[in-house]
């Protein structure tokens, strides 16, 4: 198949995935914005103003990023995982291994799937925000590079999940065990300033510091981190799980017998 | 030019089970061919393996002349399968279960669209094509399978066991339809349990059996080996007792019904003479069982796989 062909693959599969999560836009893109507006109204609005300024920004401001990054990561984790193990379970992932299609193509069709919805839903949640606090965009530039790195580093890794999972327990053990302590862990309700110098070191291995203070950083030009040090982790992390992504696609872990 | 070529197929499972023993087999251009054999005999294996959703132990397959290993986009391009199970979206519409499949072909949505309203019309689906497919009759769903498999017009058309549950009406229908692309020049590879199918539709086959080609011919030549075909006869008036006829092994089924076995060397001209001869009117005439049917249990409980090891060492398998 020439590389029209391939692009029009893309093109199915990316739509497809598209289709799909707004179809279902009740339960992919509508829980995320209630879920952030109970957020904004407990913690921004009830309990933020006795915590008083954190990094020189009111509370709920300081906050608002994290949350919207918190949206952003699940969201994209939640899509890849549920529709490629849907796809499996139903069998209709057929329909793509039998067609001439490079996995590296299915792969990124699916990624994309995934970054659409996490952007969709973070813009979503933006102006969800908005509705409780200002915020003013640092560098759209930096913001922008964060989302999508964010995005696709955790729909590849959805895409592994899917991969590997067996049944629907299967989908929700990472998410609940692993990405949610993540995320609470990652700075999204704290500065690591706040925390003694051993728990501050053990926050720096966690991935999800890093892009919620480089996405704070595009949004209010503070950050516990370096940005770049963040943009490089991201993208070495997204590479480095693209490749695993590929090579698990092409020996046929999960999908092939 | 074969439309595929399988040499030395094995397929050993991650549980231990070994589903190919090295399996060779060939398919001309243009063939409808049968693929048959019991449950759990290697079939489906066989068609996962050429269709690229079982990877393979050992051996080469060859689809048009390229090869899986080498070029396997370009073999695969070249088929359309029909798989046994279900396995389209349940949320998603007639028409977009087809449209996607043609885009990941490689289809520019526009021919995509005319094909769609081709097949899914020949195979009476047009008036469903904004219903999902959930809602569609088992019968429908199995035409939505054939229609999704012919939207990039492959040269090779593979149904695992098409017809399985489907009723004869329509059973005859998809034959007609199978038909017609078998002369517009698509090569046709068809495992079915309906043997009836097998032996009005394909012109060659080969029956597999555990996991061994036991039987590779003709259709023609295999029915010929066909040496005592059993007739059910039903009789105007109840007979009080069996009739003896010379060289005709006659059995009673009831008082107006005689099974009679017929050899090869005998007619049924000489049947009927008899029975005339003694009185005997005979109302109506049908085959015990089907041919092929016949035939197939009889290979087999003959043919076991070291029976058919040892034949094909010999090379007596081809035809």
């Amino acid at each position: 198949m020439r590389r029209y062909g391939y692009l029009i693959a893309f093109v199915t599969i990316f739509v497809k995935e598209v289709t799909r999560f707004t179809r279902i836009w009740l339960q992919t893109i509508l829980p995320p914005a209630i879920t952030m507006t109970l957020y904004f109204v407990i913690f921004g609005h009830l309990i933020g103003p006795r915590i008083g300024d954190m990094g020189g920004f009111r509370y709920i401001q300081y906050i608002a990023p994290g949350l919207i990054m918190m949206s952003v990561i699940t969201s994209a984790y939640a899509n890849v995982v549920s529709s490629f193990f849907g796809a499996k379970f139903q069998k209709h992932i057929e329909e793509m291994l039998v067609a001439p299609i490079p996995n590296w193509v299915i792969l990124s069709g699916y990624v994309c799937g995934g970054v659409a919805r996490g952007v969709i839903v973070g813009i979503v949640v933006t102006v969800v925000a908005l509705f409780f606090t200002d915020l003013h965009m640092h560098s759209f530039w930096i913001t922008a590079a964060v989302v999508l790195l964010t995005s696709i580093l955790f729909s590849l890794g959805g895409l592994i999940n899917g991969i590997f999972a067996r049944s629907f327990d299967d989908i929700s053990i990472i998410p609940t065990f692993v990405l949610t302590p993540l995320t609470y862990l990652g700075g999204v309700f704290y500065s690591i300033d706040l925390l003694p110098g051993f728990w501050q070191r053990v926050s720096l291995a966690n991935p999800i510091l890093y892009m919620v203070n480089a996405f704070r950083y595009g949004i209010l030009g503070v950050s516990d981190i370096d940005v770049a040090t963040a943009l490089f982790v991201l993208a070495v992390f997204s590479a480095a799980l693209f490749a695993v992504c590929l090579a698990l696609l092409n020996r046929g872990v999960g999908i092939r017998t | 030019m074969h439309a595929l070529e399988i040499r030395q197929l094995t397929k050993t499972y991650k549980n231990g089970v070994v589903a190919l023993k090295g399996i060779d087999l060939t398919v001309d251009e243009g063939d409808f061919f049968a693929l048959l054999g019991p449950n759990g005999a290697g079939k489906s294996t066989t068609i996962g393996i050429i269709s690229s959703l079982v990877n393979k132990t050992g051996g080469s397959v060859r689809v048009y002349g390229v090869d899986m290993d080498t070029h396997l986009e370009e073999a695969k391009s070249f088929i359309g399968l029909v798989p046994q199970e279900i396995n389209f979206s349940q949320f998603e519409t007639v028409l977009d279960i087809v449209v996607n499949q043609a885009g990941f072909y490689g289809v520019k949505r526009r021919l995509a669209l005319e094909r769609a309203e081709k097949y899914l019309g020949k195979l009476g689906l047009w008036d469903k094509r904004d219903h999902r497919s959930r809602t569609l009759s088992g019968g429908m769903k199995r035409r939505l399978m054939i229609a999704r498999a012919m939207l990039h017009e492959p040269r090779l058309l593979i149904l695992d066991e098409p017809t399985a549950g489907v009723d004869i009406e329509l059973r005859r229908s998809l034959w007609d339809f199978l038909r017609e692309m078998n002369a517009g020049g698509t090569t046709i590879i068809l495992t079915t349990h309906y043997l009836e199918e097998a032996e009005s539709l394909c012109r060659n086959i080969a029956i597999i059996d555990k996991g061994v080609i036991i039987e590779h011919t003709t259709m023609k030549r295999l029915l010929a080996q066909l040496n005592v075909e059993t007739f059910i006869l039903d009789l105007r008036k109840p007979l009080a007792a069996l009739p003896e006829l010379d060289c005709f092994a006659v059995h009673r089924v009831d008082e107006t019904t005689l099974s009679v076995d017929i050899s090869k060397e005998r007619s049924v001209n000489e049947l009927f003479a008899q029975l005339s001869a003694r009185g005997i009117e005979v109302a109506s005439m049908r085959n015990k069982a089907n041919r092929l049917e016949e035939l197939f249990v009889r290979l087999l409980a003959e043919n076991g796989p070291s029976a058919a090891a040892a034949k094909a060492a010999a090379g007596a398998t081809r035809p």
